[in-house]
């Protein structure tokens, strides 16, 4: 502390950690907030490659490719309990290389999910002012304002953001309940119409396989719910707590917005929709409906902002403590405990992203960026199992059937970057050669600031030697 | 039509408040707490380390 301040300033304490204050709760509105404007939008997108019966399988598939995620982070973060999350548990169990790309991947995805969200607050209120007769309304003054109150409250706390991530989400994911039981699911002919609506497939095979990269967007950011182990009470209980329950709400969410959606909308409309839940709130014909889902819309919007600057904040922060980036901006607030540098270096990086206005680019990079951990996910849990086998140190979790859920995941991971190529070959690439380059930056420059030894923190055992 | 440009200007006003807010005070914690101090996190959680230790 400086001279200036000590006569006045409390005592300060010797260290500054992260404040533990989250329970299961927080940890499911961290997960299912991120996730839950996937059902909104942008899923849809899967029935114009594969039709309403190849989206529902693109669901149902992904939704298990999510499940192996969700079972292999709980048992990993259990035991690696530290904010960074994947980045942490690659960095000790495969090494820093490993770390910096799965740490790049996550700020990446985050930050631009961020941006992505950010313009779809924009472009809502664009359309609202559009009803209201003003079809000039920006959406850019709302997109900065959405991320500027969202900064400001992940600045500010983990534990009140994360509070109002839980409120607005419970009621985004309310909208979908209210809509699915408004259409009468007991009488089925009585408002939906599946029988007349459902076509089969009509791309065949090759078009369900391409529906599974939009069929990510049902589940993309579940993962994030390991960002805030350093933060989360009891963390071997609360975390696969609320990872799993969150999994749970989501594939519940995923099949209430197919069934609904796919009963109502025809799948050459449905296909392109920009909203596809409202679309379909608006022809119940019902008023009450169509405000509710504009409300559960807007919502997940914002819940889904919230997290991912939560979870890029925290990311961000892990490498910088570890110097894989400069060590500035692993600064902790003495007052409000949270990683403010972070927060605040990554607001001009969403905005600029937004400002792009590139939302379907945006989001693949995102997308690709995610599924990238993923793959690496599978190996890392193989390695894991391989070096610290089951005893050698303490797991809160356990998951079952070690190594199915790796190699499903490992399997699933390869059909997608496969679906992807179909449709977004280029950024595909692009993508690559961007983290390929980050990567020589990294092991040539960047590393050899880095202080080895202080990078490994858990109390482990030797790791058993792989024959 | 006057009430969104009402609105598109609050917006702006709000966000640059709030942006200021968090920008200021980044720079007056940078000042006012030593660097070692705010950069003397460490990783992992406490609890879950000490229980692997017991063990």
């Amino acid at each position: 502390m400086t001279d200036a301040t000590t006569a006045s300033a409390p005592p300060q304490p010797q260290r500054l950690q992260l404040l533990r204050v989250l329970g299961p709760v927080h940890v499911w509105a961290l997960g299912v907030g991120i996730v839950l404007v996937g059902e909104f939008m942008g899923w849809n997108f899967s029935v114009a490659k594969g039709g309403a019966m190849g989206s529902l399988i693109a669901c149902w598939v992904i939704g298990l490719l999510y499940t192996c995620v969700a079972m292999i982070d709980s048992e990993v973060t259990s035991t690696v309990a530290a904010a960074g999350g994947q980045y942490a548990q690659a960095k000790h169990i495969v090494g820093p290389l490993m770390a910096f790309n799965v740490g790049m991947y996550l700020v990446m995805a985050y930050t631009m999910l961020e941006a992505a969200d950010a313009l779809v607050v924009g472009d809502l209120l664009h359309q609202v002012a559009g009803q209201f007769g003003y079809a000039m309304l920006d959406p850019k003054p709302f997109v900065v304002l959405t991320i500027a109150v969202l900064a400001w409250l992940n600045y500010r706390g983990i534990f009140a953001t994360l509070s109002i991530n839980f409120v607005i989400t419970a009621v985004a994911f309310l909208t979908i309940v209210v809509l699915f039981f408004a259409l009468k699911p007991w009488d089925p002919t009585a408002a939906l119409h599946h029988k007349e609506l459902l076509t089969g497939l009509p791309y065949g095979w090759i078009g369900v396989i391409a529906a599974f990269q939009f069929g990510i967007w049902y589940y993309l950011g579940i993962e994030g719910t390991c960002q805030a182990a350093e933060e989360v009470r009891s963390v071997g209980r609360s975390l696969p707590l609320g990872t799993m329950t969150g999994m749970i709400t989501l594939l519940i969410a995923a099949s209430l917005t197919w069934y609904v959606a796919s009963g109502l909308v025809p799948w050459q409309y449905l296909g392109q929709a920009s909203v596809p839940l409202f679309d379909t709130a608006r022809l119940t014909g019902s008023r009450f409906l169509e405000v509710f889902l504009f409300v559960g819309t807007l919502f997940s919007a914002v819940a889904s902002a919230n997290g991912t600057i939560t979870d890029a904040a925290r990311a961000w922060f892990s490498m910088s403590r570890d110097r894989y980036m400069p060590q500035w901006f692993g600064a902790v607030h003495p007052r409000f405990r949270t990683p403010f540098r972070a927060v605040v270096f990554l607001v001009p990086v969403a905005v600029s992203f937004a400002f792009t206005g590139l939302l379907d680019q945006v989001i693949t990079f995102s997308i690709l960026s995610g599924l990238l951990g993923y793959t690496f996910m599978s190996f890392n849990m193989i390695k894991f199992r391989k070096q610290w086998p089951l005893g050698s140190i303490k797991r809160a979790y356990t998951h079952p059937f070690h190594p199915v859920p790796a190699i499903t995941l490992m399997a699933l991971c390869i059909t997608t970057y496969f679906a992807t190529y179909l449709g977004y070959g280029s950024q595909l690439l692009a993508m690559m050669g961007f983290y390929i380059v980050a990567s020589l930056w990294f092991h040539f420059h960047r590393y050899k600031y880095v202080r080895r030894a202080d990078q490994f923190t858990m109390p482990w055992p030797r790791p058993r030697l792989s024959r | 039509m006057e009430l969104w440009k009402l609105f598109e200007w609050a917006a702006w006003i709000v966000s640059a408040i709030l942006l200021l807010y968090i920008f200021v005070d980044m720079i007056r914690v940078g000042a006012e707490y030593d660097e070692d101090l705010l950069l003397s996190s460490r990783e992992g959680a406490d609890e879950l380390l000490e229980a692997q230790k017991h063990d």
